[in-house]
């Protein structure tokens, strides 16, 4: 099953074309990478996704539903109330984007509660087990300002999980990271891998993308370059271009 | 007189300022609010063969909040005291401690409105992403995620203010109304005493006192996060 699907993604910032028809699909399980050189639109098509910009034509369609899609114009129209699709993804920010003023447990249990109006005893359980399993169970009463850069990036890894999304996004989730912090963050996404969450990647960790992913898609330009197995797009990549990016990775 | 006597007239005037202060905050704190949202406000009108495009409600409170920033507090407490009668001929018999309000309240919501507009506008645009993903309304964005940071952030500018509105009672002088200044200023000149001014100085002083430490306070308990 297909938990997203962008037919023909176009985007512009003031004339400057970001996204040239994008096409992609996300199914059930699938952990799918977005690697790329900056400017190649792989953050504008997650912020896209995820509604944080809105596509000037295309469609998005979470689980079979469209969130998005052409008017007679061609151009994207939106659903009135996203919400309901809000509810099928996580995001995790590559700045982390925790709430400052709120404990670790109230980042995690308040959206569920406030938002979702989930039962308190439920939500409770559920925070209790997703920190004890993101190595946070003694972090509940601490504020993300006593927190090292992994341990708040696993909060929010929390706080979107804590939600039960369907499929979950990662914005280079250990690029504001210090290198010696970025493994606990990457164990994490493995583990989650492992469970068959459906993830999608924004990253520049070409290894971690190698090992961890189904699929690895290579945007440049606003387009996509070229996607598949991870090991043929990372080590035999067919595509001229693909390759000029992998070799400034290894220099 | 004998200083007590002096005390005992003169705190009747404490009292005086105590109102002038505590109702101006009162109603310029939340006023400045108000402000905020109309200078913020997105409500555009279009003229279409001016081909002109403006927001009448930020255009006009920001011209309040010029006026009110850009000329003397002494001013505009003759203005809006003396302004009904010239303008309309108005009695403004009893109408002296309104005006008064009404003066610091109105000057007091602009300052307070820019500075929660500096609070509201240094809040990383990741809250608002962070809250819009999570499904947040705007209304829960705002009170739960966004309010409480400004609330810690405006706080010292918040002390200033307040600070300085101590000691702008004092100019409630220039209506006649009888606060702990003017009757200092009396009894100084019907004594040829120094003595109401060492008074009047040592109530502010303490009165700031007073503020700087309960806003010290809220500060040290607003400090369980960065």
């Amino acid at each position: 099953m297909n938990v997203l699907t962008i037919n023909h993604a176009k985007k512009s910032f003031d004339e400057l074309g970001v996204l040239h028809d994008i096409s992609m699909t996300v199914d059930e399980g699938e952990v799918v990478s977005v690697i790329g050189p900056s400017g190649s639109g792989k953050s504008t098509l997650l912020r896209c996704a995820t509604f944080l910009e809105t596509l000037d034509a295309g469609e998005i369609i979470y689980m079979g539903k469209k969130a998005a899609q052409n008017d007679e114009n061609g151009k994207a129209v939106y659903v009135k109330d996203l919400n309901p699709f809000r509810a099928a993804f996580g995001l995790v920010f590559q700045q982390f984007n925790l709430f400052p003023h709120r404990s670790v447990w109230q980042n995690v249990t308040d959206a569920p509660l406030r938002v979702q109006k989930r039962d308190k005893d439920e939500v409770a359980e559920t925070a209790k087990n997703l920190l004890a399993k993101l190595g946070l169970a003694e972090k509940g009463d601490a504020y993300p300002c006593q927190l090292s850069g992994g341990q708040q990036q696993r909060v929010s890894i929390a706080r979107a999980l804590a939600m039960k999304p369907e499929i979950l996004f990662f914005d280079e989730p250990t690029s504001a990271l210090d290198p010696e912090l970025t493994g606990e963050v990457l164990r994490v996404i493995r583990q989650l891998a492992e469970e068959k969450m459906t993830m999608v990647i924004v990253t520049h960790e070409m290894d971690f993308a190698r090992a961890v992913s189904d699929r690895v898609i290579f945007m440049d330009g606003g387009v996509i370059v070229e996607q598949g197995d991870p090991n043929e797009v990372l080590v035999n990549p067919t595509q001229e271009r693909t390759r000029q990016f992998l070799k400034s990775y290894q220099a | 007189m004998t200083f007590s006597t002096m005390l005992s007239t003169m705190s009747v005037g404490i009292l005086r300022t105590f109102a002038i202060f505590s109702l101006t905050l009162l109603g310029s704190l939340p006023l400045g609010f108000l402000v905020y949202f109309g200078r913020n406000s997105r409500l555009t009108f279009t003229v279409p063969w001016l081909n002109l495009r403006f927001r009448p409600i930020s255009l006009l409170v920001r011209v309040y909040i010029a006026i009110m920033r850009g000329t003397p507090l002494m001013l505009q407490l003759l203005v809006w005291y003396f302004g009904p009668y010239y303008l309309w001929g108005a009695s403004i018999r009893g109408y002296r401690f309104t005006a008064i309000i009404l003066a610091f309240v109105f000057n007091y919501a602009a300052y307070f409105a820019e500075i929660y507009r500096g609070g509201i506008e240094s809040i990383p645009a990741g809250q608002y992403e962070a809250a819009e993903v999570l499904g947040y309304t705007k209304s829960q964005t705002f009170f739960h995620i966004i309010l409480p940071q400004v609330v810690k952030r405006v706080i010292p500018a918040v002390t200033n203010e307040v600070i300085t509105l101590v000691k702008d009672t004092s100019m409630a002088f220039t209506l006649a109304y009888n606060e702990i200044f003017s009757i200092a200023k009396q009894i100084a000149a019907s004594q040829t005493s120094f003595m109401p001014f060492v008074i009047a100085g040592v109530f502010y002083f303490v009165a700031n006192y007073v503020v700087a430490f309960g806003m010290e306070r809220i500060e040290k308990a607003l400090s369980y996060y960065q």
